[in-house]
């Protein structure tokens, strides 16, 4: 079948599997920032924005997105390199595989939470697992970009 | 120092973080076939046929492999040393299913669908046998795990497979049990550890090509490219100078990686099919059939005098291998020669025991192996000790513990897998961190506990810990440095970057000998072709001797440069100097710039390379104490972690920011295997624990506060001063943790991990007891 997608601000048609999640689509279609984690919609790492909202793309059918908008990393390239300065300045990115995946929330985060928490960062955070860092570099880094948005 | 010593951004972080492809899967050819394997749903069988007609029937599938398709070779996965000191005792298929997950045939197909349902399809007929899942019966139990005659060691580790056991040791140093017989105070203990998952964000992943030239070139997720390209060429017969491993960047590893896995399937299909190939683990896989921490049972006595003077350590240890034997004896070698050093005032020690196999995931490397396991052991039992002595746990340490320019024994005896090599600590800041560490938390106003307003306890605990920096007259690192025109470097190195900041700080190491701007050092890492020989990211080797090969390299450039420069200024070499910018000498002045294209394009022409390597001829240990303040809900024995403080002496930080959540994220990694995490099995064999809901890491709710601080230390032998510390933060969590835990209800946790439920059957063990 196929499904309408608008990645990134460009409407594509993909023909999809009708049990196909939104992760395989995109990677196979060269969007190879969307990683996979855990299979299990634990981790995270899969991250895209659904109409703005970030949702798990390996728990996701593609024919579902069909005629909605998705955003991954590569939509959102300008305000990374501004969270990676912040994240560069901790020590916070380590192995990188998670990072995506935390800009996409980070992004989502700031457009709807007016300044957070520390409770709310990481309430809104959870579900972004990091096995690197011990979070706490990384809350510094977000502290810190919060910041100098605000 | 201009560039050591200092906050740099990592070189990949930016673009990692921007989506840039660099992982293994993303580099895949588009093409690949997709390997999956076929699992053992048994712990323990005996494969008596398997029938593949129909699998190979499907359209789309292009190859089934059995343990009919490989030679029987016995092999390890463990990459390390060579030989290697795990016993040979693994094939790449085999005829036997050892543990659930185990594999039994591979298969590679057009997609990954067409292979999934090719697995469905395959028939294959077990002999199920008894199996072996308590580790503390596997020793000469009627089954045996590895009755095979091919199976061997490599040199003598004590292996011994009707007996189920994959490694044994004993070392001894004066007589224990005449020590301890004069000694006025004496403990006995046993505690368990369990098995700790790594989860790492990347699940393993290979893929295979055959290259324009003919090479068979992986790429791997992998923290010894080295050892996978010897290894696979053994395992396969394939001559090793036809095979080139590629390690891009790794979504983590912390020892999970340093054996092989899909590597050997990926390499055997695209040899027979001539065809590009790829894995990439389930996490299902990632949990089954990689590798765990050794869980481990600790019998341990101390001996002390009642003025607190330790005088005897005495420790018997079981270690669980799991169904291979991957680094069996390397983690039960460090779980004495990383942990017993600490109190090196003692007359006599004796540590030894026995690895076995289980019908378990197999056992492997995960940071800090064998150490955190005995520091737990050791630093429980202390604060017992001195529970019974009536002595202040710091104050025991203090007097007890190493100090600068002392050394242990324990050195020269042990090393992992051979015997080892003596040193004396020519840094060890333990002192300071301890006294530091008390003040981070507060320790004079809160221990041993307070009450708080709403009826809670809060309790305080601490242990100190030690390390290694690489395996000595073992682990070699290397390094290669190139000029180029305009004045730029290449740097490359054999050494692993797996998200730790190695391709960082190496690049700060060479720009601060050259004295250039880091920006000018493009660093490129771990490219078996094109990059020279190191042993891998293990064992917290890569800042001290990796490190150590890129300053020899860098000051070697430095010499080449102003010996070129000197002839280009006419001026003599013992006269000349270079500062980075400018070749100078008695007012006469080039660029490098100047200097690198005069001699690429105009005269004296010639290509500037530097390569050194090193070998440690000691591994210094980082040493750190480690507090906690936890709290606990009497009504309920739910316990919460609210302040750890660590201080850590790992000579000069490189980069301290990387260095600092090195500390913090095996911090977290210690925490979670104290609090969160255990790898449960059924009875039957399952892996209960076998997805990331199951099993449970720590989430940044249960992470709010942590103060990690470093002392001001200078290690003569390393570069710039510096120890490794990718492992050291992991150790102290366990014995820091349930000693606070004890200090605030009295309950001792003996087996790890930690629960709420364990805690409060020790409170109500009390009341029933009536010394509430």
């Amino acid at each position: 079948m196929k499904s309408s997608i608008n990645v990134n601000g460009t409407l594509k048609t993909f023909e999809v599997k009708a049990d196909e999640y939104l992760i395989d689509t995109l990677r196979n279609n060269g969007y190879v920032s969307v990683r996979r984690g855990c299979d299990t919609t634990s981790c995270g790492i899969c991250t895209v924005l659904l109409d703005g909202n970030p949702i798990a793309s390996c728990s996701y059918l593609s024919c579902r997105a069909d005629g909605h908008k998705v955003i991954t990393v590569e939509g959102i390239q300008e305000e990374a390199a501004l969270i990676a300065d912040f994240f560069g300045h901790e020590g916070a990115d380590q192995c990188g595989y998670c990072n995506p995946s935390m800009a996409l929330t980070l992004y989502a985060m700031k457009k709807e939470l007016k300044n957070p928490t520390d409770d709310e960062i990481r309430s809104y955070l959870v579900g972004n697992l990091c096995r690197c860092s011990g979070y706490v570099a990384q809350h510094r880094a977000i502290r810190a970009y919060l910041e100098v948005k605000s | 120092m201009k560039f050591v010593n200092k906050v740099r951004p990592s070189v990949d972080g930016k673009g990692l973080m921007m989506g840039k492809p660099g992982y293994t899967d993303d580099l895949a050819e588009v093409n690949s076939l997709v390997v999956r394997v076929l699992r053992s749903p048994h712990p323990h069988a005996k494969i008596l046929k398997i029938n593949k007609e129909k699998a190979l029937a499907l359209e789309g599938v292009e190859c089934v492999l059995t343990h009919e398709d490989f030679k029987r070779i016995p092999i390890t996965r463990a990459g390390q040393g060579y030989p290697e000191p795990s016993p040979h005792d693994k094939f790449i298929l085999d005829n036997r299913v050892r543990h659930i997950g185990d594999e039994v045939a591979a298969v590679a197909a057009s997609d990954k669908e067409t292979a999934e349902k090719a697995l469905s399809l395959l028939e294959v007929e077990y002999d199920l046998l008894e199996p072996v899942m308590d580790f503390e019966k596997a020793y000469e139990n009627k089954t045996v795990l590895h009755p095979e005659p091919e199976i061997h060691e490599m040199f003598p580790i004590g292996l011994e497979p009707m007996k189920n056991v994959a490694a044994s040791y004993m070392m001894n140093v004066g007589d224990v049990e005449k020590t301890l017989a004069n000694c006025e105070v004496v403990i006995k203990e046993t505690f368990f550890t369990q098995a700790q998952a790594h989860v790492m964000m990347e699940p393993h992943t290979a893929n295979a090509r055959i290259d324009y030239q003919g090479r068979l070139v992986i790429y791997s997720a992998t923290q010894t490219p080295i050892h996978v390209r010897r290894i696979l060429s053994q395992a396969l017969e394939y001559p090793l100078s036809k095979i080139r491993v590629i390690k891009p960047r790794i979504g983590g590893g912390y020892g999970g990686k340093q054996c092989l896995h899909g590597e050997f399937l990926v390499a055997a299909v695209t040899l027979r099919t001539g065809k590009p190939s790829k894995i990439v683990y389930t996490r299902k896989e990632v949990f089954e059939s990689t590798f765990s921490r050794h869980p481990m049972r600790f019998d341990i006595k101390l001996g002390a005098m009642k003025d607190g003077t330790l005088k005897g350590i005495d420790v018997d240890v079981l270690s669980d291998t799991g169904a291979y034997g991957e680094h069996a004896l390397t983690v039960f070698m460090v779980a004495g020669s990383k942990v017993f050093p600490l109190y090196n005032k003692v007359d006599s020690i004796r540590f030894g025991g026995k690895v076995v196999y289980t019908n378990h995931t197999p056992a492997g490397a995960f940071r800090g192996y064998g150490a955190i396991q005995g520091n737990y052991a050791l630093e429980s039992a202390v604060d017992i000790l001195c529970e019974k002595l009536g002595v202040d746990p710091v104050e025991f340490r203090m007097k007890n513990m190493m100090k600068e320019g002392e050394t242990s024994p324990i050195f020269e005896i042990m090393g992992e897998g051979t015997e080892g090599t003596a040193m004396v600590m020519e840094s060890c800041k333990l002192k300071y961190c301890v006294n530091r560490g008390t003040e981070l938390i507060g320790w004079k106003d809160k221990y041993p506990k307070k009450t708080t307003q709403d009826g809670k306890i809060r309790g305080m605990g601490m242990a100190i810990a030690m390390q290694g920096s690489g395996i000595p007259y073992i682990d070699m690192g290397s390094a290669m440095l190139k000029l180029n025109d305009d004045g730029f470097f290449n740097l490359m190195v054999g050494a692993t970057e797996l998200g730790q900041g190695s391709d960082t700080i190496l690049g700060q190491i060479a720009a601060e000998s050259l004295g250039v701007s880091p920006d000018k050092v493009v660093i490129y890492s771990s490219d078996s072709d094109l990059t020279p020989f190191d042993t891998g990211a293990y064992a917290s080797s890569t800042t001290y001797v990796s490190g150590n090969a890129v300053k020899r390299t860098a000051d070697k450039m430095k010499e080449m440069i102003i010996e070129e420069g000197a002839k280009a200024l006419g001026t003599p070499v013992t006269e000349t100097d270079f500062d980075g910018d400018n070749i100078e000498s008695n007012g006469k002045k080039m660029t490098l710039a100047e200097l690198s294209n005069r001699l690429f394009y105009n005269e004296d022409q010639k290509q500037l390379v530097s390569v050194e390597s090193y070998v440690g001829t000691k591994s210094p240990p980082p040493f750190m104490a480690g507090f906690a303040e936890v709290e606990i809900d009497p009504e309920t024995g739910k316990v919460e972690l609210v302040d750890y403080a660590a201080v850590v002496d790992c000579g000069t930080t490189i980069n301290p920011a990387l260095a600092k959540v090195q500390v913090e994220g095996g911090l977290v990694q210690g925490i979670g295997m104290t609090m969160y995490e255990d790898v449960v099995y059924s009875k039957n064999g399952t892996l209960v624990t076998n997805n990331m809901m199951n099993y449970r890491i720590p989430t940044r709710k249960e992470i709010t506060n942590m103060h990690v601080e470093f002392a001001d230390s200078y290690e003569p032998s390393g570069p710039y001063g510096a120890k490794s510390v990718g492992e050291i933060g992991i150790d102290t969590p366990p014995a820091a943790i349930t000693n606070a835990i004890y200090n605030a209800v009295g309950v001792r946790i003996r087996e790890l991990p930690v629960t709420s439920e364990k805690i409060l059957m020790g409170i109500l063990k009390q009341k029933e007891n009536g010394n509430e």
